[in-house]
């Protein structure tokens, strides 16, 4: 075998996908079913010269991420559940100070402890607005091991380009299940490195100002500009500010620079849509049994489709409604109880024709699941 | 480099309370940085939320102000990412020891080299008068309003149990040893600990008829003595002041290092 193939879990493709993005730092707590990230983290980056740290917690974890992100660093951090939940505060102060990192939440079923070895969907919401006050997010998701890879690598592009954290929500068959890889050439995806600003030594350095693209070069801690970072409303200096123009105009840049770029921001792939009266819509691993009905169906001369999204935040409503505009029936394939039901309900025209096909016993959604729902909703009974 | 230089005026005047201790420990660490001479650029602070950790706002160097209580976690992330840089992380009695409690004792047992100032007013002045871990038994405050049955932790005990390899203790009163002290735990390549009692007359003072800030610090003068001092026999109630511990122990980036070391042979 090529020693590009690789024959793995889910969690070692994200690995390869950080590494090849440039991973330098991770820090981590070790939780099923994410642990294997941490572990191959701990063996690979101190063979690139990088470092690995395991935290007292995920609070801690994230912290340290967000310290090692400001030193110029490219750095993620890997849990699931209840370790996601610790999380939020210092994820909201990564949105907040406008810190490029990855975090990795592989899903289980909750609440709370839930059901550690068991797969669920859960968390969709959780990463739109797990963190307090107004926010915008991006989270990315995948199906198979090639695009858990191609979604790390994006992950990371995207935290640097728009200053932002980002969030992977695997899941738990996702995570475990092995599959083939084959780890890209080097440049053969493009990589996107920090924007650094070009301000010399000696000038005033504005951290907090927005160039006129909405991007805003870094100087890295340790360098020759000086600077405050904080959670608290703060100006172009990162000064905190109270001043009403200064907060409102920090929430908007917030919100708009990833809202107004959805386009660029949105990934997803579809399958048969052309001309289907039937259109399925999943992401993660139960997009693979979402695809194992279409694929089925088709040649018994259905007309049926998928929809498959990467990127659950920000919702593409466009990409949706467009999808959905001809079709009889949707049918939302996901594993908790009508997550991104909602939000398809939210853009489509007539959402009295969004069906939900799924499962929250912690056991993998099946194609038989799907078709069931499926003769429901075309009224041919079970 | 005029200690002026290393205070960033635009930002003035500061929110502290007139009489307030934080502005005291202020000084006297940008006394002990000019006195070894460090560029500001070599130099990160980073802080959690209190009145204390306002601190980072108002001095030139690279400056990271966090959340409450997790000052420490942010610095190892900076420091292990970049261990060439002097990572100070000035605290509040709160923010180090209740919300905190956690990452304190794992950076002293890492060992890793950053240099944590705990601002101890014995209250959560921010918030306005509640007990902290370090207000003790009998104490007053607006969330013990008939009096703290909580008892408060001895900060230098904690920090040695913990493993910290440098551990001192002065007084917003005691300016000269306080400047001295720090001096040593900037220097000092492991986990520093530096416990200062620092007034809050606004809360602490006023809930406890502790008198104005002035008799708070003529307190810490009555109240303290230097370690082993033949006061502290007399009088075991006294407070000691001075270092406790100055030891060398493996540091954690350089241990890292000889990790990277191992890896990379392997390959
Ligand atoms: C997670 C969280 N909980 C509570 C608070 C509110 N809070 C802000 S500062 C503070 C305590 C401050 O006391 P201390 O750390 O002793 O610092 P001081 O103000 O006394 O210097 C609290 C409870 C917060 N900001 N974040
Ligand atoms: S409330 Fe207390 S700790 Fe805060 S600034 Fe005023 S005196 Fe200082
Ligand atoms: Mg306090």
């Amino acid at each position: 075998m090529k020693e590009n193939i690789k024959f793995i879990q889910g969690n070692e493709a994200c690995v390869e996908g950080a590494l090849y993005a440039g991973l330098e730092f991770f820090a981590g707590y070790p939780i099923t079913p994410s642990t294997e990230i941490a572990e191959l983290m701990s063996y690979r980056l101190p063979q690139k010269g990088c470092r690995f740290i395991q935290m007292e917690d995920e609070i801690a974890s994230m912290s340290a991420i967000i310290g090692a992100s400001l030193t110029g660093h490219k750095v993620m951090t890997a849990t699931s559940g209840p370790g996601f939940s610790l999380m939020q505060e210092a994820l909201g102060y990564a949105v907040m100070a406008e810190i490029p990192c990855v975090i990795v939440n592989v899903q289980r079923g909750g609440p709370s402890t839930g059901i550690p070895t068991h797969v669920s969907q859960g968390d969709v919401n959780q990463a739109r607005w797990g963190t307090h006050g107004d926010h915008a997010i991006v989270t990315l998701t995948a199906s198979n091991h090639q695009d858990v890879f191609a979604m790390t690598v994006e992950g990371f592009n995207i935290a640097e380009t728009y200053r932002t954290p980002v969030i992977l929500l695997f899941d738990e068959v996702i995570g475990h299940m092995r599959e083939r890889l084959v780890v890209p050439e080097e440049g053969e995806i493009p990589l996107v490195e920090r924007l650094r600003t070009s301000v010399s030594e000696g000038v005033d350095y504005h951290p907090y100002l927005p160039r006129e693209d909405g991007r805003l070069p870094m100087s890295d801690f340790g360098g020759v500009h000086r600077y405050n970072v904080t959670g608290l409303f703060h100006d172009m200096w990162g000064f905190p500010s109270d001043n009403p123009q200064v907060v409102h105009d920090l929430l908007r840049h917030l919100v708009d620079k990833i809202n107004n770029n959805v386009n660029q921001i949105t990934n997803f792939k579809s399958y048969y849509l052309d001309d289907a009266e039937s259109v399925l819509i999943s992401y993660g691993s139960s997009a693979r049994s979402a695809l194992h009905v279409v694929e089925l169906l088709r040649p018994r001369g259905e007309r049926i489709g998928l929809l498959e999204l990467q990127t659950l935040w920000p919702f593409p409503d466009q990409l949706v409604r467009r999808t959905c505009e001809h079709a009889k029936h949707v049918i939302v394939v996901e594993m908790n109880m009508g997550q991104i039901l909602q939000e398809v309900r939210r853009v489509v025209d007539q959402p009295r024709k969004v069906f939900l096909a799924n499962r929250i016993d912690g056991v993998f959604i099946t194609p038989r699941d799907i078709r069931n729902i499926m003769r429901l909703v075309q009224g041919k009974g079970v | 480099m005029a200690i002026k230089d290393y205070i960033r005026e635009r930002f003035f005047p500061h929110i502290w309370c007139p009489g307030c201790g934080h502005g005291t420990v202020m000084n006297s660490l940008l006394r002990a940085l000019e006195s070894l001479g460090m560029s500001r650029n070599e130099i990160v602070m980073v802080s959690g939320i209190g009145c204390s950790s306002r601190i980072s706002g108002y001095v030139d160097f690279h400056t990271l102000h966090t959340i409450h209580g997790r000052a420490l976690a942010f610095a190892t992330g900076v420091k292990l990412s970049r261990p060439e840089l002097n990572l100070i992380v000035p605290m509040g009695d709160g923010d180090a020891l209740a919300i905190g409690g956690n990452h304190f004792i794992h950076a002293a047992r890492r060992n890793i080299d950053i240099t944590a100032i705990v601002m101890n007013n014995r209250i959560y002045g921010m918030t306005g008068g509640q007990f902290s871990p370090l207000s003790g038994y009998g104490t007053m405050a607006t969330t013990a309003p008939y009096s703290n049955i909580d008892h408060a932790f001895d900060t230098v005990e904690l920090a040695i149990a913990a493993g910290a390899t440098f551990v001192a203790r002065s007084t917003s009163y005691h300016v000269k040893q306080l400047s001295k002290i720090l001096r040593d735990a900037i220097l000092h390549e492991g986990f520093s600990v530096v416990e200062v009692l620092s007034q809050c007359p606004t809360y602490f003072g006023r809930k406890n008829r502790a008198g104005s800030a002035v008799d708070m610090m003529e307190q810490y003068k009555n109240d303290t003595t230097p370690i082993g001092s033949k006061a502290k026999k007399e009088n075991p109630d006294l407070i000691e002041r001075g270092i406790f511990v100055q030891k060398e122990m493996p540091e954690y980036c350089r241990e890292y290092d000889k990790i990277i070391e191992k890896a990379m042979k392997g390959n």
